[in-house]
């Protein structure tokens, strides 16, 4: 197991309630796990978590077999790719300026940027199909282009594990599905997967994996339709919802509105 | 040779030039010339004495308040932040003043001082900038680098006005920045306060690409975030504080300089810090050029040249930030 949370438990200052309460998480190559559930029910904090961000109140996270305190930052920005859910726009920065700072933690303070780096870049850039806007300033991307050149920054720290936070929020139909399409491929040859996002549909189609959180804690987890079960859903999202399979196998969730057939009276 | 170091090298030639060649006395170039070559020809001890200390102290010390521009610019993410805007500055004028008026020792004491009032003042504005939630907002952090900066100036003047110590009466027009007290002891104790914290921020020059980012996002590539913070704000307040020491507040230097050389060489700070040293530098050896011949024979601080031309380039970033 490449990356690895045991009996989690984050509170963060002030607050009565854990943010995180026990849980426990494995990320494996080849395999995408995806974290879904409710707003607040702790997954950008399992997140953080994991990538030593936030102080653990008990639990211990592992990379690679060592606890995550032995790691630099630098160390672990080499094992460890992060797509994050918000950042500053740089506005003079090219796309190309942007995936090299992918290289920083292979390159040291004051380290040139070398042969095998400029390599990392093109390799990224063609990989995530952005090697065409490499001259473009980042801030005239569209959202979807932009995201896929922060998985290509994250490529060029040749990681063994990406991690994203909600990719694709804000991201139209064809951006998401570009962006999952590309996670899902990147993961196929070989690369450990771990997606945070609000997208059931999505999460259940592409990922290997589901930890469902409610209240900071492991509702659920197992394969897509193991998890994905209509009493379930509804319960931990507190709406009703109708679970049909696709085409492909994969459950697809409906919610339901007032007055259709399976909606409960009482709510 | 890129478009922004040759544009480098013709700004600090000029400057360099014309710092030497403009002044009280009118001397011609060969008089420079010989005067620089020739320790025994009559200009010499006007050049070598008088113009060469004056424009290589407001070379490095211009250079220096730059940089620290750039790398609190990066570091707070905001591109109005500038020693002098985040009472950095004010607070080192704090506590040169109070070193000088209860006489704490040698002129290489005043900059410890110095250094001492420009740390509590960036504890200070943090502190204070906070106040709205965890995250650091642009606005809240000038308001507070403002309010802290009037409050040491304030505190400065009473010391000024209430002091026995007779070299303090120049101290007003020392407020306003001025490098006429230039000499080569001053730009000798300026030189061993400065090199090493520009050399600390140079190194962490990487880092500060990265927290442009934000400070998780530079976390995850790498970036040991409390270190470089650490490191930007001690250095930059040593600086500050140095600067300050030799040639009282001078303002906006920071702001300017690193806003027009990223638009030239981009953001990446391991080739833009040291370019914006270099043009921080001529920036104020033109400042002080102009200050010290506009009003011939009277000389203006040069303070009120670079709020000159620091004020209008404030507006116009302000704009670029609040929109």
């Amino acid at each position: 197991m490449i990356l690895e949370g045991r009996h989690l438990r984050v509170r963060y200052a002030g607050s009565r309630e854990n943010a995180l309460d026990g849980v426990s998480i494995g990320v494996e190559p080849a395999r995408l796990t995806a974290v879904v559930g409710p707003n607040g029910s702790g997954k950008t904090t399992l997140l953080r978590a994991l990538l030593g961000l936030v102080p653990l109140t008990e639990g211990e996270v592992f990379i690679d077999g060592r606890t995550i305190a032995h790691w630099s930052r630098a160390a672990l920005a080499r094992v460890v790719g992060v797509v994050p859910q918000r950042e500053e726009v740089v506005e003079e920065m090219t796309v190309d300026h942007a995936v090299l700072l992918g290289r920083y933690s292979r390159l040291g303070a004051l380290g040139p940027v070398g042969v095998a780096d400029r390599l990392a870049v093109d390799d990224a850039l063609a990989r995530c199909d952005v090697a065409q806007f490499r001259t473009r300033a980042v801030q005239t991307l569209s959202g979807g282009e932009w995201q896929r050149v922060r998985v290509a920054r994250a490529l060029a720290q040749e990681p063994q594990v990406l991690v994203l936070d909600e990719p694709t929020a804000a991201l139209d139909i064809r951006h998401e599905m570009e962006v999952f399409e590309l996670v899902r491929h990147l993961v196929h040859q070989g690369l450990a997967g771990l997606v945070v996002t609000h997208h059931l549909n999505l999460a259940a189609r592409f990922a290997d994996h589901i930890v469902l959180l409610d209240h900071g804690r492991v509702k659920a987890e197992g394969a897509p339709d193991a998890v994905f079960r209509a009493d379930l859903v509804t319960d931990v999202f507190e709406w009703p919802v109708a679970v049909h399979p696709w085409k492909d196998g994969s459950p697809q969730i409906i919610p339901l509105r007032p007055g259709e057939p399976d909606f409960p009276v009482a709510l | 040779m890129s478009r922004a170091t040759g544009w480098t090298i013709l700004i600090v030639g000029v400057a360099l030039a014309g710092g030497l060649l403009v002044g009280s006395t009118s001397l011609s170039p060969s008089e420079v010339w010989a005067g620089l070559r020739d320790a025994s020809s009559p200009s010499a001890s006007i050049v070598r004495d008088l113009r060469l200390p004056r424009v290589l102290l407001a070379f490095a010390v211009g250079g220096s308040l730059a940089v620290c521009g750039a790398s609190l610019q990066a570091l707070v993410r905001n591109p109005l932040a500038d020693p002098y805007l985040l009472g950095l500055s004010g607070g080192a004028g704090f506590g040169a003043v109070t070193a000088m008026a209860f006489d704490f020792g040698t002129a290489w004491a005043v900059p410890i001082a110095a250094f001492v009032g420009a740390l509590a003042s960036v504890a200070l504005v943090y502190q204070l900038s906070l106040v709205s939630g965890r995250r650091l907002d642009p606005r809240v952090l000038l308001l507070a680098g403002v309010i802290v900066g009037s409050f040491a100036s304030a505190m400065m003047t009473a010391i000024i006005t209430l002091s026995p110590v007779a070299q303090l009466r120049n101290a007003f027009l020392w407020l306003l920045g001025g490098l006429s007290g230039a000499s080569w002891q001053a730009l000798t104790i300026f030189s061993a306060y400065a090199v090493l914290p520009l050399l600390a921020l140079l190194y962490q020059a990487r880092a500060l690409d990265l927290l442009a980012l934000g400070e998780e996002p530079a976390q995850v590539l790498g970036a040991e975030l409390e270190r470089t913070k650490r490191i930007v704000y001690l250095a930059t307040s040593l600086l500050t504080a140095a600067s300050v020491s030799v040639c009282g507040i001078i303002g906006f230097v920071g702001l300017a300089v690193p806003h027009a050389v990223r638009r030239l060489r981009g953001p990446m700070h391991l080739g833009l810090l040291p370019l914006v040293f270099l043009v921080g530098g001529a920036f104020l050896v033109l400042a002080d050029t102009l200050a010290r011949t506009i009003v011939r024979p009277l000389e203006l601080p040069v303070g009120v040249v670079t709020a000159l031309v620091g004020v209008p380039a404030f507006t116009v970033l302000l704009r670029k930030t609040l929109r």
